[in-house]
């Protein structure tokens, strides 16, 4: 050992021991940085990193020894197999990052050197970078970036080996001065570097956080969970007029296939879903809007019924459902149009037999009901409204807790005993009415209505907007769009909270109804709040591949190719750190010791008549060779001499001999 | 290889800087380089690292993060390169000191801008000091410099360097002046003095030890010695008066080359080095007799250097 030490004794910056106030720093933006993740990770590896912190705050401050080799090696091998047992991997993002949590806490427990300080705050800006995975509201934006000041502050702190503990306050202003002055940069690099559309390895099906959203399957009494969700399913901001409430039916999965209590759309895997949407033909002005999709780890988009054009990569179905061509995992933004009024040409033979489909036993009394309509002769349209009659004079309620349909025939059930249920319910049971009836029917889900937001003048739709009604094909007319739901009479609503979900055509007049004041404060507080969100989720986390496109073209650069923007961009970072390198090299130093300065005007009247002083020439010495080269000028150089060194070499500060000065080198006119 | 262009000249200023210098130094942008550190190659990595989880992801903060890191990375370089722009440097004198003893060459920082911070000075691969400057301050450093070698001690390069403030980036610049250091030789360990040497000019009084046959005080002269300084009668603020010895006889004592015959030149110049201290403590006056050099008895400061430089140059002076 010895030995080796000797043969390294030439000096490396790496292994300098940093000051110890840096350290304490680097732990407590460590906590800050691992906070978040803490809350989220398996409990062994939160305690773990707690012990590991409270111990190198001890030790820093008490001077406790350092932790010897063998347990350090004994922690590294059981947090590695750790992490494999608690996740059955150690790649992807919920294990990746356990296992830098683990790595980070290991280099905390051995760090000595500088290097070693310097690659945990490397670890914690990845670690920041990690927590943006799972979150990007603007307050986890703002919790992090004041993580990224106290990491850039610590690592001021480390680089500054005299550095006090009073120093803080003028290392966290550098720290923040230093990021103030990347910002333009960064803003450079966030809208012109050329954005690759992910993933790049896959996101593993795991990853996906069991995110609320609708499903492509129904049994009654599913959407309960969603219609519970004050979550954001999207945002639709109109460039159009906004359609009345009764026209804002957003258009989701749509289930074909049914077992009399589960409803489901055609599998993906079926060659039917191939198939290109039958024509239609549209009445009236296309409503446009660009809607801000949060993600759901599903694949379908929402748009108003009926859509027709969609500004991302994104396929029709044969049912008019939006499908994009892979899974809706980050925010999504698109541009759509949609036709409020519209009409389908024509069925296919062979959706027309899924569409009358039911199960051969299940719900009788329901298929009782619709052969007696048939047999009493009735047409089509005449089925339908009679359908409709039943529902609104039938005696049926709008329920969040509708009792339980537990019998092999819930439909029949529904319909006929409990009568309460909400729009799942009711749109299933429509169908099958419908479909026993003989009329080709299916279950559209999505979203109906939305919040209005006045000050961003947008639509907000929240999971508890969720909903299900019903199209019937009627050979005359195409698919009609029926919300059985909505024909439930007002009074039958249960309660007000009920009705502020019941969002159907009538929903208008409920939802305000007994509003005060206060909420109505409140309300507009949580519109502005939503509004500062849309457009945080609109202008910066949308933002990526395709928005950049757009953005780009809107500034007219959408000619360029990439090599031409990173030119471009590069140009542009050079042309915004040229005011920072300003700011930093140009400043004129500040001002030095008046005293100085008097003296410097002296010897710049001297330099003017062939006098400069000489390099390292001192003041006596200087003022001797002037009064040998130029005698007459003896008394006011001596006088100056003389006053400049009692003032500056005496120490001392007396405001007359100043003055004096000050005077004389005024009057000296050689 | 044989034509080096010009260009290239410019490189190798580069890697060893200029050439040692008299006048102050001013590390100008020309004079200031930077390159990133180790620590800035490992932050680089990690931020490449972060941008391909930005992009795998699709994440927009993951974006923005690893460009404002970036961006802070770039900024840090110009905060590193004005924290050493601008400085500049001022020679000092050394003082000689034996060989084997730590030579110290003073340099003046002078700061005319903004506070500077971690400034460090080093000899190339040695630890180095580490200053901070207060804005307009101005600063005496000096750098130590073990010696092993009685001669003249040419101030090395030294570089001048610092990381502040985020580490990841590395500037410097070379400071070399024409100062040079005088280097006595080791003093032998033995301190008997040659007193058979001694010649009695005026063969009378017990002068050799002598310091306890006080005579007179008289007003200091430069170069009296400090040891015959009356002290007391300074702290009475009497003035500086030299304490006056015996009578008019002064003993010379002659340190001889020539009495140390047999023994290699090292050795008998540390030995003349130890009887200049001896003799010099004792308050004799002596002189020294080198083959090229005689300097006649004397005391005093001075004398003493210039006594201590002829050993310390002996033999290299010809050149």
């Amino acid at each position: 050992m010895r030995l080796r030490q000797k043969s390294k004794n030439t000096f490396s910056e790496e292994r300098v021991i940093p000051p110890r106030i840096g350290l304490l720093w680097l732990l407590g933006a460590v906590v800050l940085v691992l906070s978040p993740h803490l809350l989220r990770q398996p409990l062994w590896l939160s305690l773990f990193c707690l012990a590991v912190l409270g111990w190198r705050g001890f030790q820093l401050l008490r001077n406790w020894p350092a932790v010897n080799k063998w347990i350090r090696i004994f922690f590294t091998f059981a947090g590695f197999i750790a992490v494999l047992r608690s996740y059955g991997t150690i790649t992807g993002r919920d294990a990746g990052l356990a296992l830098l949590t683990v790595m980070l806490c290991l280099k905390l427990l051995e760090m000595k050197t500088q290097r070693d300080t310097m690659l945990v705050i490397f670890i914690g800006y990845f670690l920041v970078i990690g927590q943006f995975l799972y979150d990007q509201a603007i307050f986890i934006g703002l919790y992090l970036f004041l993580a990224v000041l106290v990491l850039t502050t610590a690592l001021i702190f480390l680089n500054h080996p005299g550095s006090q503990r009073s120093h803080w306050r003028y290392n966290i202003k550098t720290a923040g001065g230093m990021l103030l002055q990347a910002m333009p940069m960064m803003v450079l690099l966030f809208i012109l570097f050329p954005r690759i559309p992910g993933p790049l390895w896959g996101l593993p099906n795991q990853e996906t956080m069991g995110r609320t959203g609708l499903s492509d399957e129904m049994s009654l009494g599913s959407i309960t969970n969603l219609v519970n969700s004050e979550e954001i399913a999207f945002r639709a901001a109109f460039e159009t007029d906004i359609p009345p409430a009764n026209q804002l039916y957003w258009r989701g999965p749509v289930l074909w296939h049914t077992t009399g209590r589960h409803w489901r759309g055609i599998a993906e895997t079926d060659p039917l879903t191939q198939r290109p949407p039958p024509d239609f033909t549209a009445s009236g002005e296309a409503s446009l809007y660009t809607v801000t999709l949060e993600p759901h780890d599903k694949r379908w988009l929402f748009a108003l019924d009926l859509p027709a054009s969609i500004s991302i990569a994104a396929r029709s179905r044969v049912d008019y459902q939006l499908l994009a061509t892979k899974k809706v995992t980050e925010l999504t933004r698109y541009q759509a149009s949609s036709y409020l009024q519209y009409q389908v040409s024509s069925l296919a033979p062979d959706l027309e037999t899924i569409a009358l489909h039911l199960p051969l036993r299940a719900n009788p009394r329901t298929r009782q009901l619709a052969q007696e309509w048939r047999q009493k002769g009735l047409s089509t349209n005449e089925i339908v409204t009679r359908a409709m009659a039943y529902i609104s004079e039938g005696n049926f309620f709008y329920t969040r807790q509708p009792p339980a349909l537990t019998g092999p025939n819930p439909v029949d059930s529904f319909l006929f005993d409990t009568k309460r249920g909400f729009c799942e319910h009711y749109a299933a049971s429509f169908t099958t009415l419908m479909r026993a009836a003989g009329i080709p029917a299916r279950v559209i889900t999505g979203y109906q209505g939305g919040e209005l937001n006045t000050q961003g003048n947008y639509l907000l739709v929240r999971q508890s907007d969720a909903h299900a009604w019903s199209e019937v094909w009627l050979d005359d007319r195409g698919w009609v769009r029926i919300d059985p739901t909505s024909l439930i009479p007002v009074e039958n609503v249960e309660t007000t909270i009920d009705a502020s979900r019941f969002r159907s055509t009538l929903a208008k007049s409920l939802r305000y109804g007994d509003i005060s004041c206060l909420s109505r404060g409140l309300s507009q507080m949580r519109q502005n709040w939503d509004a500062v969100n849309h457009a945080w989720n609109q202008w910066i986390l949308g933002y990526g591949p395709e928005t950049q496109d757009e953005f780009l073209t809107k500034l007219g650069l959408g000619k360029m190719n990439w090599q031409q923007i990173i030119a471009l961009m590069f140009g542009l970072i050079i042309l915004v750190l040229l005011p920072v390198a300003a700011y930093l090299l140009l400043r004129q130093a500040p001002a030095t010791d008046p005293v100085n300065r008097l003296y410097q005007r002296f010897c710049q009247q001297l330099a003017k008549r062939g006098l400069p002083l000489k390099p390292g020439e001192g003041p006596v010495d200087y003022a001797n060779r002037i009064i040998t080269a130029q005698p007459e000028w003896a008394s006011p150089v001596q006088q100056i001499t003389a006053l400049y060194t009692a003032l500056r070499y005496a120490k001392v500060s007396h405001h007359e001999q100043f003055l004096e000065l000050k005077n004389r080198v005024a009057d000296f006119k050689p | 290889m044989s034509q080096i262009p010009k260009a290239k000249l410019n490189l190798s200023r580069f890697f060893t800087g200029v050439g040692p210098e008299t006048g102050p130094i001013l590390l100008d942008r020309r004079r200031v380089y930077i390159l990133p550190s180790r620590s800035g190659v490992i932050f680089a990595l990690v931020l490449f690292a972060m941008l391909l989880g930005a992009i795998n992801y699709s994440n927009s903060l993951a974006h923005a993060l690893t460009f404002l890191l970036a961006s802070l990375g770039t900024v840090s370089m110009l905060h590193t390169f004005r924290n050493l722009r601008g400085l500049k440097f001022h020679p000092g004198q050394c003082h000689s000191v034996f060989a084997g003893e730590t030579a110290l060459f003073p340099l003046r920082i002078e700061n005319n801008g903004d506070p500077r911070f971690a400034i460090k000075l080093a000899w190339p691969g040695q630890a180095p000091i580490i200053v901070d400057l207060a804005a307009s301050d101005s600063r005496w450093i000096n750098l130590p410099c073990p010696t092993s070698q009685r001669g003249r001690l040419k101030m090395q390069k030294a570089n001048i360097y610092s990381r502040f403030p985020l580490g990841i980036f590395h500037a410097w610049g070379h400071v070399q002046f024409k100062t040079e250091c005088i280097i006595y030789p080791r003093p032998s360990p033995e301190r008997e003095l040659p007193l058979q040497s001694i010649s009695h000019s005026e063969a009378q009084g017990d002068r050799g030890r002598g310091s306890d046959d006080f005579a007179s005080l008289r007003s200091y002269h430069a170069g009296d010695s400090l040891r015959h300084v009356h002290w007391k009668a300074f702290a009475r603020e009497q003035g500086l008066l030299t304490k006056q010895f015996g009578g008019e006889q002064t003993d010379e004592l002659w340190l001889n080359w020539e009495a140390l015959a047999g023994l290699d030149v090292e050795t008998r110049l540390s030995r003349l080095c130890r009887w200049i201290l001896e003799a010099d403590k004792l308050g004799l006056d002596y002189g020294l007799s080198l083959p090229d050099k005689q300097l006649p008895p004397g005391h005093g400061e001075t004398h003493r250097h210039a006594c201590l430089k002829a050993l310390a140059l002996f033999g290299n002076e010809s050149k």
